[in-house]
């Protein structure tokens, strides 16, 4: 069999924006393959947040008073907010065990579009939120829950959620690319999630918490999408609260990203 | 153009301040296979990952095919193949499926990637495992499975660190044959091993690189001449004896033998004629050795007289 052609021709790297999709689009591929084959991470993307949906709606929620509403309409929406954020650990991980096992060293070394490795991870990511989240939605409305703003609203409600869960990707990149390995990647990431996802209005009413945490808990970024999305799938005012989440998502998106771009190229 | 790669005075700095490529030069002909030989930490890996883009040297310079690896980075990494030290084999794909996406990321098209794929696999015997997800591999099959990955764009300049590595006598075996052939279609290779049997077959140059420098570079032949004709190797009856030995000839010729167990080797540079000296001397001091043997010198002397480490320990070549 012939290995190779005989003479070399000098190859010419190509550039630009067709090279990029494609890379993405390949390594986004990459990711998902991964993502269903793996058990664990097929656990932690939809049977968690399935397990916490029945968590508040029958264990906890009952003890849980929330002025106007069910208790499942007021959860609902926090339970979407907090299913995407704890996924984005698993942004950091998947980032953290690429570099453990060798194979971004290998992608660094390919005629490949560097920026695509995190572009593919991070969309990925966007493409497991999109399942988990008709899951979700799925799940809540077999345990009671209901849309009273229209569907459309709730649709809108959702893109916000993802634009907001895709900004987050990108910040946990970060963490994926700072952590020297999974384990760590995933103990960096929780101190910053748990106190952003439970310190905020998705579980329970801000006005129930001890003044001091009230300031935190009512202009953090969670607090802020759960709001939006509250706003959209239970009804009332909504664009003061749609315009805020804008703002964080795009924010964190257009701050991090291209931290987390540079990281990588700069990390090596 | 005569070489394939050029470095000069490459350094790389980690943090710690752990120097691992401490003003490193090598030139590599076109279309033949370079050696790089070094104890554990010598920095060989590191200078395969500056010349493969991987890294970014802290100063110094090199070319792959005239183009620099910082300032065209883009043309190196078109031309290039590398398999890392490490099998980088992503474990949730078949093996198919690893070759075609490095296939695709190498600009090779999903069709063209997928019959490339095919043929490289046969090529290193995984045709039955090509379906099977990777993580269900042995040690071997992933380094064969990432060696065919470096293959897939056909790329003119190949970097190999410690291929062989894992691998059992009979895939050793065809991998040699494997390089031999590319070599002859006019690949240039670049690998690194611990293994001087490997370099001596393979290699056209090789260059023993020790703290980040080469310490010594020559075809295995010059290499062999720089220890003289000679090496003897007097087999004592205990270690406590050949230390008993390797002092007593420090004193009486000035010489650094080499311990290996209860042997003490020495080359001669003057040949067999400094054998009934040698005698003489340990006559006196009743260190008569049970066994003496008159060689050639082979690489592994030459490697362990030059970086005064042990090969036994260099084999193990734990994770970083
Ligand atoms: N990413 C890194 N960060 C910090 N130090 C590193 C890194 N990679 C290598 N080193 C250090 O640089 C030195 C050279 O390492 P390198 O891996 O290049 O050696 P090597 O010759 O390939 O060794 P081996 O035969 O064990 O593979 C070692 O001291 C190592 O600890
Ligand atoms: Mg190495």
């Amino acid at each position: 069999m012939s290995l190779t052609v005989t003479t070399h021709p000098e190859a010419v790297a190509q550039r630009g924006l067709p090279r990029f999709f494609s890379d993405m689009l390949v390594v986004t591929e990459r990711n998902l393959i991964a993502l269903v084959r793996l058990p664990q991470s097929l656990f932690f993307s939809s049977i968690q947040p399935i397990m916490f949906v029945l968590l508040f709606r029958y264990v906890f929620g009952g003890a849980i008073t929330v002025p106007g509403r069910a208790y499942v309409d007021y959860l609902m929406p926090g339970i979407f907010v907090q299913t995407v954020a704890f996924g984005s650990i698993g942004t950091a991980i998947g980032l953290a065990e690429d570099l453990q096992k060798g194979l971004i060293e290998r992608f660094r070394s390919l005629p490949m579009a560097r920026s695509a490795v995190l572009a593919g991870r991070t969309s990925a990511d966007l493409v497991r939120n999109i399942g988990v989240l008709i899951l979700i939605t799925v799940v809540g409305l077999l345990v009671g829950f209901r849309i009273q703003a229209g569907i459309w609203a709730f649709l809108g409600g959702l893109l916000l959620i993802l634009i907001f869960a895709y900004a987050l990707s990108w910040g946990f990149s970060i963490i994926g690319l700072l952590a020297p390995n999974t384990e760590t990647a995933q103990v960096m990431s929780f101190p910053l999630l748990f106190p952003l996802t439970f310190a905020s209005s998705a579980f329970v009413p801000v006005q129930s918490m001890p003044g001091w945490l009230q300031g935190f808990a009512n202009n953090q970024p969670f607090s802020i999408l759960v709001d939006a999305m509250r706003a959209l799938s239970n009804g009332g005012p909504t664009s003061a609260y749609v315009i805020r989440a804008l703002v964080w998502s795009i924010g964190i998106l257009v701050v991090l990203a291209p931290y987390a771009a540079s990281r990588f190229r700069r990390s090596f | 153009m005569a070489f394939a790669i050029e470095a000069e005075g490459l350094v790389k700095e980690f943090k710690g301040g752990i120097r691992a490529v401490d003003g490193l030069s090598l030139q590599v002909e076109a279309g033949t296979v370079f050696g790089l030989l070094g104890p554990n930490g010598a920095g060989k890996t590191t200078v395969v990952r500056i010349l493969t883009t991987v890294f970014l040297p802290d100063s110094g310079r090199a070319s792959v095919l005239g183009h620099d690896i910082v300032a065209d980075a883009e043309t190196v990494r078109a031309n290039i193949g590398l398999a890392g030290q490490f099998a980088a084999v992503d474990e949730n794909l078949t093996g198919l499926e690893n070759l075609r996406m490095i296939g695709q990321l190498t600009r090779l098209g999903r069709r063209q990637a997928i019959a490339r794929a095919n043929d490289l696999l046969q090529l290193f015997e995984l045709t039955d495992a090509a379906k099977r997800i990777a993580k269900t591999y042995s040690g071997g099959m992933r380094r064969r499975l990432d060696l065919a990955a470096a293959l897939l764009h056909s790329p003119s300049v190949l970097f190999l660190d410690e291929p062989t590595t894992g691998l059992d006598p009979y895939s050793r075996q065809s991998l040699w044959g494997v390089i031999e052939e590319l070599v002859n279609e006019g690949t240039t290779v670049l690998l690194t091993t611990q293994y001087l049997e490997e370099a001596d077959r393979l290699a056209k140059v090789i260059a023993v690189v020790d703290r980040g420098k080469v310490i010594a570079e020559g075809t295995p032949t010059e290499l062999k001449a720089t220890l003289g004709a000679t090496v003897i190797d007097l087999e004592m009856s205990s270690t406590d004896q050949a230390d008993r030995v390797s002092t007593l000839l420090i004193e009486k010729t000035g010489k650094q033998a080499r311990l290996v167990g209860a042997s003490v080797k020495l080359p001669l540079e003057h040949g067999p004629s400094q054998v009934r000296e040698l005698l003489q001397i340990l006559e006196v001091a009743g260190l008569m050795p049970e066994h003496l043997n008159l060689r050639e010198p082979s690489l592994d002397d030459v490697f362990l007289t030059l970086t005064g480490h042990m090969a036994e320990a260099s084999t193990e070549g734990g994770r970083k």
